[in-house]
């Protein structure tokens, strides 16, 4: 199972950024997305992971797929995607790369953990971290991520909104 | 009396700002009429205020007004005020009548031949008013300050008249050389008002000059005892350079030469600046500092020697010039010269010549002054109403006018009859004075002005016949010359008038340098050696120029060297031309601008070049590209990272 | 066969280095922004990763990613909204032609 969730992260990530047609990068960037949730249900991060199918998956894809449709003229898929600065790019990635798996290796004795059982979440545990206010609680953040989303709501429907 | 000659100043300068802003909305002729009356009620005043001053302080200066204006320190204050005294008082005679024939005259000449007024004409009425404030503000000045300003303002306003027809390229070069020239002037002036007020401490005219009292200038003389400057005494060098001033504006050899282009203006503005404002500017500035002239014998010498010769310098040109206005302009030159000259020559050595008639000199010129306004003024009327009837200056355009134009050639007549010096005319008078004056510097002055006054009855009279006679005039526009509109001919006629008699009015009585009575008699030797000489003249330019001959023609072919020199007025022009531009343009300028070009200008476009290459090549760094700000962004974190990672691992 | 740390790690790793390779290289401004998601997401994965194996007992990783995908959504709204305004008066999504705002 790990070798899917592994290989398919890797392949749809390179695919979502190499491939030449905009609607199909999405498409890659949703396999992505569903091989992450993968990973957290192996974590056995069930809430979490259903958190990312519903609203990555289902939602922001969704977005993307209508934003594309919107800006893009059907039969102009011919419009090249990459710009000439490939080599740049590929400069930046590795050099990131290098310098994570340098600090990795050099200071990652942890990284040999192995994943140990029985480290399941309930639901009510999320559900009372979420809305308690003691010095593990998270109502403070989650009532501000309420009041970034009602903004954005109204600033997507601001923007957008034909004049 | 203090009311009506504040009055007599603020009425032309109301006249100017109320013509000047509102005149657009009038129609041009209401602004024009409005015009002569503001300058009626200035002349009526102007007289009342000189006739009560003469009755009643006959012998006194009076400040009538005196404020404070600039505080320099509390010793040195700049005042302005108002000075009466038998000089300014004449002054405001000779300005406001001058200046209302102008204005009368300028109602019909400012006209085109179907009596519209010309574009402007609100404009030209508002700059003569501000040309007479500005000259009677001078001559009633109370201090020396106030009268530089005066004297810029003349030059100022006279500027903008002469560049009138501001579109017409030598109007607008004649404006511009009249208007440097005289600058360059009134820098001397300026320099020699401080030499002056740096050791006496003063502007005013009453501790520099108390009027009939030698004592107040021996002091202000006395204070620059001991300051030398290459071996001239300071106050020599401030005489000589308030000299050079005046001489700017009188158009003094060699600052003449702005004179004669100024005619590029309209004609009665010209008989304004040659008869009543401007050009008397100077010989009046000489005049008020005269007991200082008086002490420094140096200042003096340069006065007369300078007068003298421009007196002959601008006879010798008047006398071929084709030009009628040219030729009268040279004729101002050497008459205003001969004011200069004949102050100066009436003190030697420090002191007054000529026993009990001590001042006859200064009197003399200050006689002439008014006769000449009135005379010139004339003059230059008559030149304009039969510009006007001609379109043209020439003479050779011109020939045969007094059947078309009896008034006008009559008037000029006059005119001439009165600057050549026969009696009973006013110019022989003020003449006579003038002459007994040089005879009693010395024999050499007296045959020397003696001789120009010929000169002068000579030039005159040819340019009289030249325009009158010579021979019949071919008609050759579709109407006849002839006499002008009233509102032309009776300025012609008063002043033509005022000419014939102003020569017995008892001048010495009112008008001297120490305010006492002067008692003048006139020296029959004197006078009837000027007239004999005027009537050679008057003769020879009849015999010449009466009827047209081919005399002058040959005369012309004999001398063709001398004739062409003085026609293109011994080449001063040229000679200024060369010294500004074969020598201060390419000697001086020249070098600077390279240097300017090469070192300061290539200093600084270097530097731009390089901030320009240098932002050139920077300007990738912003050059909008989101992505190319992300990849820096991340080269610098990834630094960031490196640089800490080495770090820890020193550690 | 042991699952360690670093075996998920890894592709994470990669998951980011493409994230940065699409960010630095598409002209396509939805393209750039599917690129960012992918970078995000690995950063979500590493948070839960690292709760999982280091600290098992506590939740404060998993709570991070919880919160980062709710702000990663509405940080998408928004920004589909700039490009579709962007694209209404540029008829255009090329980030090389939009940079008007640099004068």
């Amino acid at each position: 199972m790990y070798v899917i969730i592994a290989l398919s992260i890797v392949i749809f990530s390179i695919m979502a950024v190499t491939t030449k047609k905009i609607l199909r990068a999405a498409t890659y960037l949703l396999f992505a997305l569903l091989a992450t949730a993968g990973v957290y249900f192996q974590m056995d991060y069930q809430f979490l992971g259903a958190t990312q199918i519903a609203v990555y998956a289902g939602g922001v894809v969704v977005l993307f797929v209508f934003a594309i449709l919107l800006t893009h003229k059907p039969g102009k898929d011919a419009e090249a995607l990459t710009s000439h600065k490939k080599v740049q790019g590929v400069l930046a990635a590795v050099a990131c790369v290098a310098l994570c798996g340098f600090a990795l290796l050099s200071f990652g004795r942890f990284c040999l953990k192995t994943l140990e059982g029985g480290a399941d979440v309930p639901m009510d545990t999320i559900g009372t971290t979420l809305l308690s206010t003691g010095s593990d609680g998270y109502l403070l953040p989650f009532e501000a991520l309420s009041v970034l989303l009602l903004a954005c709501i109204i600033a997507g429907v601001v923007i957008a909104r034909r004049r | 009396m203090i009311t009506n000659t504040v009055l007599v100043l603020v009425l032309p300068f109301v006249m100017f700002l109320f013509l000047g802003l509102a005149g657009v909305k009038m129609p041009r002729k209401t602004a024009g009429v409005l015009g002569v009356a503001g300058m009626l009620v200035t002349t009526v005043l102007a007289y009342w205020v000189a006739i009560d001053y003469f009755v009643n302080h006959p012998q006194h200066e009076q400040i009538i007004a005196n404020v404070d204006w600039l505080n320099f320190t509390p010793r040195l204050v700049a005042r302005m005020g108002v000075l009466i005294d038998p000089i300014s008082a004449m002054m405001l005679v000779v300005i406001s009548t001058v200046s209302l024939m102008v204005h009368l005259y300028s109602l019909g000449y400012m006209c085109d031949h179907h009596g519209h007024a010309e574009k402007g004409f609100q404009r030209y009425y508002s700059f003569l008013a501000l040309f007479t404030f500005s000259m009677l503000g001078l001559v009633v000045a109370t201090n020396i300050f106030q009268m530089f300003i005066f004297f810029e303002m003349v030059g100022l306003s006279s500027y903008l008249l002469i560049g009138f027809y501001y579109s017409l390229p030598a109007a607008n070069h004649a404006n511009k050389k009249a208007f440097i020239v005289t600058r360059l002037a009134d820098l001397f002036f300026l320099l020699g008002i401080m030499i002056l007020t740096f050791s006496t401490g003063t502007f005013d005219f009453d501790a520099l000059v108390g009027l009939g009292n030698m004592d107040a200038s021996q002091k202000a003389v006395g204070t620059m005892d001991g300051l030398n400057f290459m071996g001239i005494p300071a106050v020599g060098w401030a005489l000589v350079f308030i000299f050079i001033g005046g001489a700017g504006k009188s158009a003094m050899y060699p600052l003449h030469i702005w004179l004669p282009d100024a005619m590029e203006g309209p004609t009665p503005v010209s008989a304004l600046i040659h008869a009543a404002t401007m050009v008397v500017a100077g010989v009046f500035l000489i005049a008020r500092m005269f007991p200082l002239y008086v002490l420094v014998p140096m200042a003096m010498n340069v006065v007369a020697v300078v007068g003298a010769f421009t007196a002959f310098y601008a006879a010798a040109v008047a006398c071929v010039q084709s030009d009628i206005k040219r030729a009268l302009a040279f004729s101002t030159i050497s008459q205003i010269a001969f004011m200069m000259t004949s102050l100066a020559v009436s003190a030697d050595g420090g002191k007054l010549l000529g026993g009990h008639e001590a001042g006859l000199g200064y009197m003399a010129s200050m006689f002439h002054l008014f006769t000449h306004a009135m005379f010139k003024a004339l003059l230059f009327l008559c030149a304009g109403a039969i510009i006007h009837a001609v379109h043209s200056n020439e003479n050779d355009q011109m020939h045969g006018l007094h059947k078309y134009m009896p008034i006008t050639s009559i008037a000029f007549l006059i005119g001439c009859l009165a600057i050549a010096g026969i009696p009973p005319f006013a110019g022989f008078f003020s003449k006579d004075e003038i002459l007994v004056a040089c005879y009693e510097r010395g024999l050499g002055w007296g045959l020397w002005m003696s001789m120009v006054a010929g000169m002068t009855a000579f030039y005159m009279f040819r340019i009289y016949y030249l325009i009158f006679f010579w021979k019949k005039h071919e008609v050759h526009t579709e109407h006849e010359p002839a006499d002008q509109p009233w509102t032309m001919t009776l300025p012609l006629i008063i002043l033509a008038t005022i000419s014939c008699v102003a020569g017995f009015v008892p001048f010495g009585k009112f008008v001297t340098y120490n305010g006492a009575p002067l008692e003048t008699h006139i020296n029959w030797t004197v006078a009837g050696t000027s007239v004999g000489i005027a009537l050679v003249g008057i003769a020879l330019a009849t015999w010449l120029y009466f009827k047209e001959n081919p005399k002058p023609e040959r005369m012309k072919n004999a001398m063709s060297g001398l004739w062409t020199a003085a026609y293109r007025r011994f080449y001063m022009d040229e000679l200024y031309q060369f010294i500004t531009h074969k020598i201060i343009f390419q000697g001086i300028c020249k070098p600077i601008a390279w240097f300017d070009r090469i070192f300061i200008d290539g200093f600084f476009n270097k530097l731009a070049d390089l901030t320009g290459n240098a932002s050139f090549a920077i300007r990738r760094v912003q050059g909008g590209n989101t992505q190319s700000y992300a990849f820096v962004y991340l080269l610098g974190a990834l630094l960031l990272a490196a640089i800490t990672g080495v770090v820890i691992v020193m550690i | 066969m042991k699952l360690t740390l670093l075996m998920y790690l890894i592709p994470s790793l990669i998951m980011f280095g493409c994230g940065i390779y699409g960010f630095l290289t598409r002209k396509n401004m939805i393209a750039m922004l599917i690129s960012l998601e992918l970078m995000l997401n690995a950063v979500d994965i590493n948070f839960a990763l690292f709760n999982r194996f280091l600290y098992s007992g506590n939740h404060e990783g998993m709570l991070f990613s919880l919160f980062a995908i709710a702000i990663a959504a509405a940080e998408t709204a928004v920004a589909i909204a700039i490009i579709i305004n962007v694209y209404r008066i540029a008829k255009n999504v090329d980030i090389n032609q939009i940079n008007k705002l640099k004068f």
